[in-house]
């Protein structure tokens, strides 16, 4: 653990993220406004009232930033929730039971890795009925389950042949229990990442698909802010403030999700590490020609 | 050779996926979309009108196989159906005219968004240690930006307060359209600003996935034998490290062009840029299913044609690969 919160990496990124986490939790209660409440004060730049400016027809552009991180972050998550449990089961099964199974299972993970996902979701967004919250969710998790599932395969081709595996079976525990209770705690770390990094695929394409007017436009997210400053001209009168914000925070929630990410690469994978290495390669040439 | 053949019949399997989850979509989500344009018209259309359109959806007629083997038999003579939004235009000509926009575009910005993320890699990986490695926040926050949000500041910066370059368009309509050079001239004025937008979005995934190959490449007996020879850096960093680092980046860079694709429909409907994204855009808007469709097959197959090209290209290029087979 210590360890952990020695990487720089890992400790900017976990600082982001729970600025972010605090700000969708408690933000509200500080904001207090509604968020899609007007005012008579349209496209108005930031000031002290409007600290981010407000929108053509006057609502107040940080009231519409904070609730929004609730619906981005909310639908990123529960997408990538979704997405996760799939990629687990597929890339579990698949990967300890072999033969057909694990032939059918990892054909159907590389043509969803294959196939382009925002056109996907898009069509199927167009043909959902409803478009709640739980709907984008599961179109957007039906498209990003592909990559966590042939990670989590491979891993679990590896571990398949280890001894306490080997003796679990031996003493007659069932494939289900080794699979879920002797594999899969294992497999933490990796699962942690591919979460991290579909949480960030899922923020993405909730906000493409909101900015194409494909998600519920009555809620406040990140991308029905752009939606509506794209349809209002804010970049021709030059309203930078209506969308420089939401772009700007999914930028910086995915760069917090990325360090968090490198930082766990780099305590699995030490190579990658970025210090030392000039001091080491310096050594080695030394070595080598002396 | 038998690498290759195994991919192909890979792309041939997921062809006919694509094709048949286009086929099952419009069957498997709650309602089909003649009822969903009913429903949204208030019932103000006729019930010959309603029976027609089930035709022309292939909705009608029989068991699903029988449904399927007609749908695919059309696929085969390229029959994609009519376009409600262009009505009586053929979904097949919208998406023709379209298409060499969008490929024109998306693979002049692909291939300078290699060339450039590939060589700052090599140098990130090759310079580990110095201030270069600041470069891996900045490509962490690039890798996260909105392509569509790039594409609104750019047009914000250059378009609006610079007035620089043109924010709308492919090419300005005062020109005579043809092979002609002020046509031409006009064409890549248009597409400055929306080839910056996929070239920025995309480079950070270029540059992170050269420089980690390349570390491990470094680690290489060869490179260090190599370097003990006396050779220059630069002849060991080109010839040696960087010319076998690349080879597994093509494969990573074949499967980023779906991703690719995807994010320039965002960036093509910033820019209005008459492509197959803006197409794809007014078939949602218009409820145009049969356009929408035929619209996320070409998309797949040319994702899969590139990729297919990516994997002959590998083959070419690592001996290795050859002697596999």
């Amino acid at each position: 653990m210590r360890g952990i919160l020695r990487s720089p990496k890992i400790v900017a990124g976990l600082l982001i993220l729970a600025f972010f986490v605090v700000l969708a939790v408690l933000g509200p209660l500080l904001v207090g406004a509604d968020p899609t409440k007007t005012s008579g004060a349209g496209l108005a730049g930031p000031s002290a009232a409007h600290w981010l400016g407000t929108t053509q027809s006057g609502q107040d552009v940080l009231a519409q930033v904070v609730y929004g991180a609730r619906i981005s972050m909310g639908v990123g998550v529960l997408s990538a929730l979704i997405a996760t449990a799939l990629s687990i089961v597929v890339g579990l099964v698949g990967g300890y039971v072999g033969g057909v199974v694990d032939e059918v299972l990892s054909l159907i993970t590389n043509i969803f890795l294959v196939l382009p996902a925002l056109p996907l979701v898009i069509v199927l967004a167009g043909y959902l009925p409803s478009r709640g919250v739980m709907s984008v969710a599961a179109v957007i998790a039906v498209t990003g389950w592909a990559w966590g599932a042939r990670v989590l395969r491979a891993q679990t081709l590896t571990l398949r042949g280890r001894d306490y595996v080997q003796a679990a079976k031996a003493g007659g525990e069932r494939a289900w229990r080794i699979v879920f209770a002797e594999i899969l705690p294992v497999e933490f770390p990796v699962i942690a990442t591919s979460f991290l990094a579909t949480v960030l695929a899922a923020i993405l394409a909730e906000a493409g698909l909101s900015f194409l007017g494909l998600a519920n436009l009555s809620t406040v997210s990140w991308g029905t802010m752009l939606y509506f400053a794209q349809n209002n001209q804010a970049l021709l009168v030059g309203a930078w403030w209506w969308f420089i914000p939401p772009g700007l925070c999914i930028a910086l929630i995915g760069a917090g999700l990325g360090l968090l990410n490198f930082g766990i690469d780099e305590i699995a994978n030490p190579r990658l590490r970025t210090v030392l290495p000039k001091r080491a390669r310096r050594a080695r040439r030394a070595e080598v020609t002396s | 050779m038998r690498y290759l053949l195994r991919r192909l019949g890979f792309y041939l399997i997921t062809a006919w996926a694509a094709i048949t989850i286009n086929f099952l979509i419009p069957r498997l989500m709650p309602g089909d979309p003649v009822d969903l344009m009913v429903a949204r018209m208030n019932g103000q259309i006729d019930p010959d009108a309603i029976e027609s359109m089930k035709k022309s959806f292939g909705l009608t007629g029989g068991s699903i196989w029988s449904q399927y083997w007609d749908y695919l038999g059309n696929l085969l003579h390229g029959e994609l159906g009519r376009s409600i939004t262009f009505y009586p235009t053929h979904v097949s000509s919208v998406i023709g005219g379209a298409l060499p926009w969008t490929i024109g575009l998306v693979g002049i910005a692909t291939i300078i968004s290699y060339l450039i993320g590939t060589s700052l890699g090599v140098v990130a990986a090759w310079r580990r240690g110095t201030w270069l490695d600041s470069i891996l926040p900045t490509t962490t926050f690039l890798q996260a930006v909105p392509y569509f949000w790039v594409a609104l500041a750019l047009v914000m910066v250059f378009g609006v307060s610079l007035s620089w370059l043109p924010v709308s368009g492919a090419y300005s309509l005062d020109v005579t359209t043809g092979f002609n050079g002020p046509f031409v001239a006009s064409v890549l004025y248009h597409a400055i600003l929306p080839a910056i937008t996929i070239v920025v979005a995309s480079i950070a995934d270029r540059v992170m996935g050269m420089r980690n190959v390349m570390v491990t490449t470094l680690g290489e007996d060869y490179v260090t034998m190599a370097e003990a020879k006396g050779l220059t850096s630069r002849r060991v960093m080109w010839r040696y490290a960087a010319r076998n680092a690349v080879l597994p980046n093509i494969t990573s860079f074949s499967l980023s062009l779906g991703f690719v694709v995807g994010g320039s429909v965002l960036t093509e409907i910033v820019f209005s840029y008459p492509g197959i994204g803006s197409v794809l855009l007014k078939a949602v808007e218009n409820e145009d299913f049969p356009l929408m469709q035929g619209i996320f097959l070409i998309i797949s197959l040319a994702v899969l044609a590139a990729n297919l090209l990516a994997d002959i290209a590998y083959v070419a290029l690592d001996p290795r690969t050859r002697q596999e087979a």
